[in-house]
């Protein structure tokens, strides 16, 4: 298979690498997929708590070389944007810029996934308090 | 001088050897006759090649050169082996017993059987890939006809037991056949030593030509017969019409005249490679899981899942190696590996397994290579993957709630 330029240089070069600490109020966390599925991508947000923008964000992903790039590529997107803005990012948008082919579709929808969960996550914590 | 991208897939496919192609030549300019042409020197020629490829394949397994019917290749003949003994001998019995981790060209072979009326028993296997013979000896019933279990395994390399198992179908009175194509020109096959009474073999696995193959079928104690399932002109004894690939053929009786005089010194030199190989790698990384059995295994294979890391990214990092994978990613299914998921080790190792294959033409100096390729690709995606830092964390993988898709 081959792949587009962009998924390379996201495979090679991943941007935002890395965790945060989950246990910090201001950080959202996101995990999903599965081992027997083949894909598993940790997607975290660091939200200024003042302004609600999106200070830091960092991935780790257990997949396929789309998924990586899907999941280096999101983090980018989410730097800089509120949450609001944030949750706007649409698995679409992805599978453009990367240039996806339809097999990959799904490693695209993952990386959406992940944002949602890391969002929920934060908003929850924002809500609960120390809820984890 | 490393030659990329280094080929470590000689399990999917061998390059030819050049003392193949040699004797190839000839057979498509000079001497292109069809070998069915009994009444002029062009005929004579290439019939005189054909008979000369029997005998050399013939001496590789043991057999007659009579016994050697040729096909387009493996999956032709495992479909004649399969079909033409089922509907050969059906009034005898109805029932096959075959095992999960065969090739495909033998397991949809079976299901179309099926649909036709006929029972299947699809044997399981072992943690190591090795069918378990107790359970072969139990699914057998008077209405057994045949038994199909690979001498080989494409993917693991495992080395079934079909001395054994040849003992049990002559016991029981079935027909033995064996998908002996990864086996044949590798490792020690000999018909009559392990009572196969169908062997399917082809060339481009042992340095020949694609496009051709054999099915070796017994002669004698008992003479096999079987239904073809291409009618024709009734060539190859009427077991298989179609006018011969007669350069194909000439190529592979020399790749397996090489394979009988090489196959010794060649197997040591090849086995010592792969354990360099397997040596280096468990010397430089954690959580490796070898796929199958080290002891019944083919000398050039070698199968590792490496805990944590997607084989297709794995794939992609080590893109200047021809190595395959039995992660869904890699393949039309986007199903994992049906073999490795029967060893049931869980689907996740199968995803990040590598199937090395290494052969004829591999050198120690690109196992280095490939070796310190893969700690450092290995090492970059473990960092990069949530499960191996949960781990580290001492999170039990197993018994996290994940949310399947």
């Amino acid at each position: 298979m081959a792949y587009s330029d962009k998924v390379v240089d996201h495979f090679n070069n991943p941007r935002n690498v890395g965790s945060l600490p989950k246990q910090d109020p201001t950080v959202g966390t996101g995990l999903v997929g599965a081992p027997e599925c083949g894909d598993v991508m940790k997607l975290q947000v660091k939200v200024n708590p003042e302004t609600g923008v999106i200070d830091e964000a960092k991935f780790k992903t257990f997949g396929c070389g789309s998924a990586i790039a899907s999941s280096s590529l999101a983090t980018e997107w989410l730097k800089g944007k509120t949450v609001d803005e944030a949750l706007a990012i649409k698995n679409t948008d992805i599978v453009a810029e990367l240039a996806l082919p339809p097999v990959k579709i799904h490693c695209s929808v993952l990386a959406e996934d992940a944002i949602k969960a890391a969002i929920a996550d934060f908003k929850q914590k924002q809500q609960g308090g120390q809820s984890s | 001088m490393l030659k990329f991208p280094i080929y470590f897939d000689n399990q999917a496919t061998s390059p030819m050897d050049p003392r193949v192609l040699e004797a190839m030549l000839p057979y498509f300019t000079e001497r292109f006759g069809n070998a069915a042409s009994r009444n002029h020197k062009y005929g004579w020629e290439a019939e005189e090649a054909v008979e000369l490829a029997r005998k050399q394949i013939a001496d590789l397994i043991g057999s007659s050169p009579k016994e050697i019917v040729f096909t387009s290749g493996a999956t032709e003949s495992n479909n004649l082996a399969i079909k033409g003994a089922a509907y050969m001998y059906r009034e005898k019995g109805d029932h096959i017993i075959t095992a999960v981790t065969e090739h495909k060209a033998v397991i949809d072979t079976c299901k179309r059987l099926e649909k036709e009326g006929f029972k299947v028993t699809y044997l399981p296997v072992k943690k190591d890939g090795l069918i378990d013979l107790d359970q072969l000896r139990a699914a057998i019933t008077g209405k057994t006809t045949l038994v199909s279990i690979m001498a080989a395994n494409n993917e693991i390399g495992v080395l079934q037991p079909i001395g054994e198992i040849g003992a049990i179908a002559r016991e029981k009175g079935i027909l033995f056949h064996t998908d002996a194509v990864q086996a044949v020109g590798k490792v020690p096959f000999d018909v009559n030593a392990s009572g196969v009474h169908l062997a399917s073999l082809t060339a481009h696995k042992i340095y020949g030509p694609k496009g051709v193959g054999a099915l070796y079928v017994r002669r004698r104690n008992p003479r096999v017969l079987l239904t073809p399932i291409i009618d024709g002109g009734g060539h190859e004894r009427g077991m298989r019409s179609g006018t011969l690939n007669v350069p194909g053929i000439a190529g592979f009786g020399k790749a397996a005249e090489i394979c009988r005089l090489e196959m010794a010194t060649e197997g040591a030199r090849i086995g010592a490679m792969r354990d360099r190989l397997n040596r280096k790698l468990h010397e430089a990384l954690d959580e490796l899981y070898i796929n199958g059995s080290m002891e019944h295994r083919l000398p050039g294979n070698l199968n590792i899942s490496f805990a944590y890391v997607e084989g297709e990214s794995l794939l992609m990092g080590i893109n200047d190696v021809a190595v395959s994978s039995g992660s869904a990613c890699t393949s039309a299914s986007l199903e994992p590996s049906y073999v490795l998921k029967a060893l049931g080790a869980g689907d996740e190792l199968a995803h990040s397994s590598i199937r090395f294959g290494l052969g004829r033409f591999n050198t120690d100096e690109e196992v280095d290579y490939v070796v310190a390729k893969l700690v450092s690709v290995v090492s970059k995606l473990r960092e990069m993957s949530p499960l191996y830092e949960m781990v580290k964390d001492g999170v039990d993988l197993s018994k996290m709630q994940w949310q399947a898709h």
